[in-house]
This record gives C-alpha cells, sequence and structure tokens, in this order.
C-alpha cells in the first residue's frame, strides 16, 4: 500500500517536474532551463607518505527561485532559505581537524589549494546588500549556521573575530567578511547536519562509505561547504545556487603495517582498497545523483617516476612483463584522463574515472591499489613553503615570523626564473590577529634571503587596520614581489600581550590563546588542471572544478600564545584591598584637613610663630608620606569629628544605596 | 666688607659646587643613554605606561600609522597629543633608520633637554620662593631666621633632587614622554611665581592637554597670581602687627590696613591667556588630525582613555588590577568613585592651604600622580618639591 503511495507520490513528481520543464521551454523559448540536479563524486589519490587522500565531492545544483519557484525536491531548503534570506552572493564554511602537511601532500594542486583549510573553523561570505548592512547580515549568517551545524560558529558574531579583508584574502569584494575559530573543535555531531543536506545522505551512494570512526581516525579531516548563489545578481547569467560540499580525509592504509616489517622494502607503498581505508564497500550510487563517479588520481610527480622506472625496466630488458605495470588495479577504469600541460611536454598527472552505474548491492564497488615496485616520489609545491612561528619568551611581549622557504629543490624551474631578472614572484598575504595581541606594525621587518631589506623595497602594497580593544581584530594585508631565484624571506613583527578582563577569559586560560592562521597565496600561479577530453569533462562537476582557474593558496599554522591570567579565584580580595587603601588615604586626608594643629598650638604658645609653619609642614608631609608605607588611621580625633565622620559614613552608605537602587 | 667679600666668595663656591652636582648628573644620563648592554627600561611597565612610552606603544606606533595615513588613534595604541607626534615623531624614524635595530633606541635628547630645563626652572622657583619668605619673615621682623646657614639654598637642591631623582632618570632614560609633562607643569609654576602670567597659562594649557590631571593646578595658580608665591595666614601676620601694636601703640590702626589684596589683574590676564593657548593648541591640533576624525576622536583615544582605564596592562597603580577583576556591573560606578576621590580634595585642601599656594600644587600634583589611572615612576614629581 505504501510502495504505491509512494509511487503516485513520484508518479506525480516526475509529472509536476515534466510540466513545468514544458512550461519553461514554452515560456523562455531559447533559455536553457536547469533542473535541480545532485552529482556526487570520490576522488583518491595515493600521497607520498603511505597515506591516501579521499575527497568527496558532492554537489547541488537548484534553478533560480524566481522561475521555478521556491520548492525543492533535491536541493536541502534550509541552504535555499538562508541564501534567500541572507542575500548570500558566496560563501564558505570549513570545518577541520588536523593541519595539511603542505610539504608531503602537495601544495600546488586544486584541492591543496581549495580544500586544504586552517583547523577549526573558518567562514567567509559575500553578502549582496549595501555596505552598512553587511555586518548585521553576517550576525544573522553566524548565528543560523551555528544552529544548522552544531558548532559555535556563533562565536564569530562578535566583531573582534571577524575582519573585512579588502584585497588579499580573495580579489576585489567588498562584502566581505571573514573570520576563523583555531579553537573549534570538529567532531561527527558537525558531519551529521553535514550529511542531512544530501539526498541520500549517508544511506546510500558514495557517502554510505563514511564510516564515523574511519574517517575521524585521519590524519586530516575537513569538511566545507561552499555555496555560490547568482539569484540577486544583477547580470543576465542566472545559474541559481550551486552547492559544493566537500569532505577531504587523509587516512592510513590499513595494510601500511606488513609493508613496513618486511626491512628491505621500505619504500614500498602500501597496498589498499576502498574497502580497507574505509571498511565499506561502494553499494551502487544514490539513486536521486546524476552522476556517480570514483576518480583515482595518480600525481604529476608520481607518473614522471612511474615513466623514469619503466624507461630503466626498459633498459635493463629484465623482468619485462612484470614490470610493465608498476602497480595494479582490482578493477578496470571506464575511463581515462591525463592532464594538458600547455608549459612542458613532459609528464601529466593521471586521472581513472569509475562509474558507480552498474554496481549494486549483490555486486559493490571495491577499488583497490596493489603497488610491485616500490616507488618515492614528490608532489607538487607551491611556489614557497609558508610557515608562522612565534618569537621571544615571557609573558609580555613577543613576535610574530612568517617564514617562505623556497621548494625548489635545484630543479629545472628555478634555474631558469634565474636567468630572466625582471621575474617577480607576487605574494599575498593577509593575517588576522585578535586585539590582545597588540602588534606594532611599525616594528614589521623583511628579510630576502636572510638579509634586511628596505620595506619599499621589497612590500608592493600594504593595507593595515590597527586593532581596538575589544572592538575589532587588527588586520594586515600585503602584497610582497619577491625575485624569482629568492631561497627564502621572512616577515617579522612584534607585538605586546594584552590583559584581558576577568570575564573575556576562556575556559582553560591556561593553555593559551590561538592566534588564527594567515593565508598566503600566490595570485601569478594557477592551481588548475587542464584535461584533454573536454565534452565529456563538463558533466562532472569535480574535474570542471579542478580546471576552474584559483590562485595558490596556503594556510600557515595556527599560533598558541600563552598569555597573563590573573587570580580567577578571588576577585574580591583585589576589590577590597583597593577600596581599602582608597579608603585609608581618603580617612587620613580628611583627619589631616580636620586638625587644625597649628592653631590649637598656637593658643597655647603663642610666642613661637615660625615653629608652627614648619611643623604644619612637616606634619602634613609625615601624614602624607607615612601613608602609602604604614597605612595607620589617625586614631586620636576629637569627638565633634566622630560625629562628622559618623554622618559622612552614613552619606555614603547611603549614596551606595543609591546607586544600587538605580542600577537594579 | 670682608663679611660681603666672603658672602661674594660663598655664593661663587655654592653656585660651582651646583653646576659640578648638575654636570654630573647630565654625564651620568649620558653614561645611561650609551651604556652598552640594554637595559630595556623603556618596556618597564614601572617607566612606560600605555600613555607616556615612545617605544613601547604609543608614539612610534602612532606616528607609523600617521605616515601611511591613517589616523594615528587608528588602532588602540597611541592616546596621547597628536602635536607631541610630530614633534617626537621623526625622532623614532631616524633613530630606528640609523641603529640597526629598534630596540637600541635610547635616551632622547628632548626629554634630556626638557630634564634639565625643568630643573633649572625649578631652582628658579626655589630662588623666588624663598626669596618671598625672606621678605615675608622680614616684613614679620624676623631676620635671624633668615639666615640659617645651609650649603644650598633650597631651589637649588630642589633643581639637584629632581636632576639626581632616580625616577626621573629612569624616565629620560627609559623613552618616556613624562619629562615634557613635567617641565609644563613646572614652567606653569615658574610663570605663577614670577607673576608672569602667559607663561603660567602655556605650561598649565599644555600640562593639562599631555595629561589631563594637571587641570587642579589652576587653583594654585590662581592663588599664586593673586596673593604671590608666600603669603602667610592674614590672621597670623595681623597678629605679630597688632602684638607689635601692643608695644607701640601708635601703629595700632595700620593693622587693619596691611591686609593681604586678592590682586585681581594679573588672574584676568592669566585667565585671557589660558583661553588664548587652549585655542591655539585646538587649533594645531584641529590641523593635525582634521584628515581622520577630526578633534573628537581625537578627544576621545586621549580624555576618553586616560577617565575609562580601557588598557588592563600592569602599571604601578592599583586600578588596573581592580579594573580587570571588577564585575562588568560595577565598573561605571568605581570610575566615578576613583576620579571623584581625586577631586573630591581639591576645594578643601584649596581653603585650607591657600595662604601657600606652592606646596598646595605640591599636595594636588602629589594626590593626582598617585591616583591617576595610569601611574608612573615617573611622575613621582612631588618627591622634588619636598625641599621646597
Amino acid at each position: 500500500m505504501a510502495q504505491t503511495l509512494k509511487l503516485n507520490l513520484l508518479l506525480n513528481l516526475v509529472l509536476l517536474l515534466l510540466f513545468q520543464l514544458s512550461y519553461g521551454t514554452l515560456v523562455f523559448g531559447s533559455v536553457f532551463v536547469q533542473e535541480e540536479e545532485f552529482s556526487e563524486e570520490l576522488l583518491l589519490k595515493p600521497l607520498p607518505d603511505r597515506k591516501v587522500l579521499s575527497h568527496f565531492h558532492f554537489e547541488s545544483r537548484a534553478p533560480p527561485s524566481n522561475t521555478h519557484g521556491r520548492h525543492h525536491h533535491l536541493f536541502p531548503k534550509a541552504i535555499s532559505q538562508l541564501v534567500t534570506k541572507l542575500r548570500i552572493k558566496e560563501m564558505e564554511l570549513s570545518f577541520t581537524q588536523g593541519r595539511w602537511r603542505y610539504e608531503q601532500w602537495g601544495g600546488f594542486d586544486p584541492i591543496s589549494s581549495n580544500n586544504a583549510k586552517p583547523p577549526g573553523v573558518e567562514l567567509w561570505a559575500v553578502f549582496d546588500v549595501p555596505q552598512s548592512l553587511v555586518d548585521a547580515y553576517w550576525k544573522n549568517l553566524t548565528h543560523t549556521l551555528s544552529g544548522l551545524f552544531c558548532a559555535s560558529v556563533n562565536f564569530l558574531e562578535s566583531s573582534t573575530a571577524y575582519s573585512a579583508p579588502e584585497w588579499a584574502f580573495r580579489p576585489a569584494s567588498g562584502n566581505l567578511r571573514y573570520g576563523a575559530l583555531p579553537r573549534e573543535a570538529v567532531c561527527t555531531e558537525n558531519l551529521t547536519p553535514w550529511l542531512k543536506l544530501l539526498p541520500c545522505r549517508d544511506k546510500s551512494g558514495l557517502s554510505a562509505l563514511m564510516d564515523r570512526p574511519s574517517v575521524y581516525r585521519g590524519f586530516y579531516h575537513s569538511q566545507r561547504l561552499h555555496l555560490i548563489s547568482t539569484e540577486s545578481d544583477s547580470d543576465g547569467v542566472d545559474s541559481g545556487i550551486v552547492l559544493e560540499q566537500t569532505l577531504t580525509v587523509v587516512l592510513q592504509p590499513s595494510g601500511w603495517k606488513k609493508g613496513k616489517s618486511y626491512a628491505g622494502k621500505t619504500n614500498m607503498q602500501p597496498n589498499w582498497s576502498i574497502s580497507s581505508i574505509f571498511g565499506r564497500k561502494v553499494s551502487g550510487k544514490c539513486i536521486l545523483a546524476k552522476s556517480s563517479n570514483v576518480y583515482l588520481q595518480l600525481d604529476k610527480g608520481l607518473v614522471c617516476e612511474l615513466k623514469d622506472l619503466q624507461k630503466e625496466n626498459a633498459e635493463y630488458g629484465a623482468n619485462n612483463s612484470a614490470s610493465e605495470h608498476s602497480f595494479e588495479l582490482s578493477v578496470n577504469p571506464d575511463k581515462v584522463y591525463e592532464e594538458m600541460d600547455n608549459l612542458h611536454g613532459k609528464s601529466t598527472s593521471v586521472m581513472y574515472e569509475y562509474s558507480v552505474d552498474k554496481y549494486s548491492d549483490s555486486q559493490p564497488f571495491d577499488l583497490g591499489l596493489k603497488w610491485k615496485i616500490p616507488v618515492v616520489w614528490l608532489n607538487q609545491q607551491a611556489p614557497l613553503h609558508a610557515s608562522r612561528f612565534l618569537m621571544g619568551s615571557g609573558n609580555e611581549r613577543g613576535a610574530i615570523a612568517i617564514s617562505l622557504r623556497s621548494t625548489d629543490l635545484s630543479e629545472g624551474s628555478g634555474s631558469t626564473n634565474a636567468i630572466n631578472e625582471g621575474c617577480e614572484l607576487q605574494v599575498d598575504i593577509f593575517q588576522v590577529v585578535p586585539w590582545y595581541i597588540k602588534v606594532y606594525f611599525h616594528t614589521l621587518q623583511v628579510y630576502v634571503n636572510q638579509q634586511r631589506r628596505a620595506m619599499a623595497d621589497v612590500v608592493k602594497k600594504i593595507h593595515v587596520s590597527p586593532s581596538k580593544d575589544k572592538l575589532s581584530p587588527g588586520v594586515m594585508e600585503m602584497i610582497l614581489k619577491l625575485p624569482c631565484g629568492v631561497q627564502s624571506a621572512a616577515l617579522t613583527i612584534e607585538f605586546d600581550k594584552g590583559f584581558l578582563h576577568i570575564d573575556e577569559y576562556p575556559p582553560d586560560a591556561n593553555q593559551g590563546f590561538d592566534i588564527p592562521s594567515a593565508v598566503v597565496s600566490f595570485p601569478n600561479s594557477d592551481a588548475s588542471m587542464h584535461f584533454s577530453q573536454d565534452d565529456s569533462l563538463k558533466k562532472s562537476p569535480l574535474l570542471s572544478k579542478f580546471q576552474e582557474r584559483s590562485r595558490v593558496l596556503s594556510y600557515t599554522e595556527v599560533l598558541l600564545v600563552p598569555l597573563t591570567t590573573p587570580d580567577f579565584s578571588m576577585p574580591y580580595n583585589v576589590l577590597t584591598i583597593t577600596c581599602t587603601v582608597f579608603a585609608l588615604y581618603f580617612g587620613s586626608l580628611l583627619n589631616v584637613l580636620r586638625k587644625r594643629a597649628g592653631e590649637e598650638e598656637r593658643l597655647l604658645k603663642a610666642s613661637k610663630k615660625t615653629g608652627r609653619l614648619s611643623q604644619l609642614l612637616s606634619k602634613l608631609i609625615s601624614k602624607l608620606r607615612r601613608r602609602p608605607q604604614e597605612p595607620l588611621p589617625s586614631s586620636p580625633a576629637p569627638s565633634s569629628f566622630v560625629s562628622h565622620k559618623v554622618i559622612f559614613k552614613i552619606l555614603v552608605v547611603a549614596c551606595i544605596a543609591v546607586a544600587w537602587q538605580y542600577y537594579f | 666688607m670682608e663679611t660681603k667679600v666672603e658672602e661674594k666668595r660663598n655664593k661663587i663656591y655654592k653656585m660651582s659646587s651646583f653646576l659640578v652636582w648638575v654636570i654630573a648628573s647630565v654625564i651620568f644620563r649620558l653614561i645611561l643613554i650609551y651604556f652598552p648592554k640594554n637595559l630595556n627600561l623603556s618596556s618597564r611597565p614601572e617607566v612606560s605606561t600605555p600613555l607616556t612610552s615612545i617605544r613601547r606603544r604609543t608614539l612610534a606606533e602612532g606616528y607609523w600609522l600617521k605616515q601611511s595615513s591613517m589616523s594615528p588613534y587608528a588602532g588602540s595604541m597611541y592616546h596621547g597629543s597628536p602635536l607631541l607626534l610630530s614633534v617626537l615623531g621623526p625622532l623614532t624614524v631616524k633613530r630606528a633608520k640609523s641603529t640597526q635595530a629598534f630596540r637600541e633606541l635610547k635616551g632622547n635628547p628632548i626629554s634630556f633637554y626638557a630634564d634639565v630645563m625643568s630643573a633649572m626652572l625649578l631652582r628658579a622657583t626655589g630662588q623666588n620662593l624663598q626669596a618671598a619668605y625672606t621678605q615675608r619673615l622680614k616684613s614679620l621682623e624676623l631676620h635671624e631666621l633668615s639666615k640659617n646657614s645651609e650649603i644650598f639654598s633650597s631651589g637649588d637642591i630642589a633643581a639637584l633632587v629632581y636632576l639626581w631623582n632616580p625616577f626621573t632618570i629612569v624616565a629620560c632614560v627609559g623613552l618616556s614622554t613624562s619629562p615634557i609633562e613635567n617641565l609644563a607643569i613646572i614652567s606653569s609654576l615658574y610663570g605663577a611665581c614670577k607673576r608672569l602670567p602667559p607663561l603660567a597659562a602655556f605650561g598649565w594649557v599644555m600640562a593639562t592637554h599631555l595629561s589631563l590631571y594637571p587641570a587642579i593646578l589652576i587653583i594654585p595658580l590662581i592663588i599664586l597670581l593673586g596673593y604671590g608665591p608666600d603669603a602667610p595666614p592674614s590672621k597670623l601676620f595681623l597678629q605679630s602687627r597688632c602684638s607689635k601694636g601692643g608695644d607701640n601703640p601708635l601703629s595700632s590702626t595700620s593693622c587693619q590696613q596691611e591686609e593681604l589684596t586678592f590682586s585681581g589683574k594679573p588672574v584676568v590676564h592669566f585667565l585671557l591667556w589660558i583661553s588664548v593657548w587652549s585655542v591655539y593648541v585646538l587649533i594645531l591640533c584641529g590641523i593635525s588630525v582634521q584628515q581622520n576624525g577630526g578633534l573628537l576622536e581625537m578627544f576621545k583615544s586621549t580624555y576618553g582613555f586616560i577617565l575609562t582605564v580601557e588598557d588592563l596592562s600592569p602599571n604601578m597603580g592599583v586600578l588596573w588590577y581592580f579594573f580587570a577583576e571588577v564585575f562588568e556591573f560595577f565598573r561605571n560606578f568605581f570610575l566615578i568613585l576613583f576620579h571623584v576621590n581625586i577631586l573630591f580634595m581639591v576645594l578643601p585642601l584649596a581653603i585650607r592651604l591657600n595662604h601657600r599656594p606652592c606646596f598646595l600644587a605640591f599636595v594636588y600634583i602629589a594626590i593626582s600622580s598617585m591616583l591617576k589611572s595610569f601611574p608612573s615612576v615617573s611622575l613621582q614629581l612631588f618627591a622634588c618639591f619636598t625641599p621646597i
């Protein structure tokens, strides 16, 4: 019965869709009408340090609401409401645990520049509202997202937590807000709502692979949500909302230990399969997905290395049959893409495509990779490797240093660049520093090849907005122009550690405070990949994403700055002691003023006139001096004075009471 | 004749020994400034507060921000006056370029000169005061007391105490702007003692402009200008006259006439000059901050910063720790309370000590330097007034 009902419903839906489609075509004629669509993809990639990168990519598209209404059958309703209500143009939210190792896992490919994120939560958004309203919309957005993803994104609401980068983070965007929470712990409670946005959740399709224990066992885990909306765009192109959800996990194949036990085969890469790294197999695609593909990518360096090995083997002519393929795939690929390299015609990365369509429960898909010969390779690196560290000691001041090291290990590219002298490498640096790290921008120093340079020689453009206490963080954006052959460059900037109010310290304040990652990007280097077969690539969102032009981007480490913490346990002692000191000061001064010692004495002895003045002076001085050292209240006071004192005390108490009343 | 020569010789001897001490203190400062090892005085919280430090936070950063065409008050770093910035700012940059690292920047000619000058002014003030004092004593017919034999006159002692005060030395070497504030305060007192309304007004306006608290000094300054540097209580004066009148019945009527009169003319001059100078200073400030924010922002981040104790970094006072721990709810109440504490005693003290305006000024400086929101050793100026 229920099944028939469901069927009916589905039929209705399809009919409705068809109707809509026909309606659309009728009305708009030539306009290409899009449907809501969803696609799922998984990219697997062996990494040089015996790990496997798996990158899930889910993309949902919703057609523009002005032609298709606000009802969705695939696209998550929460997101579309978010977009329309908060007028978001573009937004990215990422939850990350672990640090992307740029040196080992690569720093030049699209994955590392787009999907390697700083630890914790990072959120940036571009709004399509007037400049004055952006902050209000940002606050709404943080609250909505923290509700959606069960995370404390709402901490980004306070103006000390977010900033408005002008050009260094993303080029030319006025309504951009950027915030990061490096301390945020990411766990399964954040993943579950993220999965809820998928039409099949994690019940079927590729997302069924996400076995929580194995996903969180990884070395790096980053879940990301990227939104592009052209809803409110004034341009003619209106493609609706594109929601891109990616999960990037770096995992250790379980077969690794066996490989290590062989003494002679330390270079042997571990053999792995989908079932061995995730503990599950792919049993068919998500029915609602338009396409469901698995890719296996072999990196440029790896392909190059393999080719070299093959050549060697061919020269020696030994073991020709066995070493023809240095690795073995358990399933034959449906398609093979080769990256087109315009500059060098040498080796390019290879992409094997598998379609999950034909697999089912009875015949699950389990891709495996078996190495036959030991291989060592290096991933492609960003032009400079960026790292950041703290200098100085003590709880008073310190310095932040950002060091950029050349990653060219005397490769060909370095030497060719050294020939043309005019060549310059552009580096954009964007850094946000919380207000309690009081950075002195005048102490900024630049070192190139370990020699200090004048600022004007290296820094082409700089924009600084200094921090305001308890109001806004300090933002530093700068463009460095370095010569291409540069070996190392460093930026240092000094800071003082601020002191916070007792309420502003987070729990466990002695652990220290995190400074969010700095963003180092290389706008002149293009991280995109180009593939040869263009027509079929359009169907795959993942590959077309790879082909998009994007700058090479890397994040530096999060810094942990220990700050001085006050005594949290006894605020009352401080208050009472201070008030006592003030009361003593007040009392003694009043006493001195009231008592007319000189007059009294003068009345007694009228002859010694001059002695009196000095006596009075010395008395006053001694009173004043004695006060800080031995705060003893001068006791002998005439009775009239006591009554005055009492009256005064009563008045003070009354004043305090009135103030209290007023405040309550 | 002989006694006169002796007196003269004595004077010359005194002068020379005073000069020796002054030169010694100058040399001592120079030694400290060019001391090969970094003493790190400029970053000590005792020496440099957020308001006065040149290197540690305020001046250099403010100057850098100004140079990069931003408001010097853009961050919450600089809280000083824009005039100080344009005077002292170039100095920081030049030093930074000439020496290898900024850290080595020590000593500062301007604060150095300010120190010496304020010592000289102190000496002059002291001499002036002493002269007035002896004059009073003479008028009270107590000559023998004026000849109390001391090696230095009180002015000399005050100047030397100022120059050799470890606090002022540290402040001078430790790159603080407080010597300039001290100079402003002392020059205003000197001007009042010498009955020079323009100078007194200028000193007062500058001191108030730089650190706000010297504003309460306007009362002793007016009294100084009105009554003269040292006026014993009129009662005392009367009494002495009348007691003498007891011996001499002819002069009994004169004891009423000899009352001290409050001379209003210099006070009016003083007030006029105050308005002139303050308008002048405001115009200068307005010119220097007009591109960014204007005067309102300047007031907000200078006086506002002093009054609402926002920076909680440790210093000599008690307020920072208090405000770090107090509940946010009571913050305003205690802010008002602490500032009223300074103002509360102004009037009673003025009534009590109106015959000794210099001492009144000293008491005011002492109170405000102890209870101000960002105290430092350098403003223990009052220590050098004690000899006077």
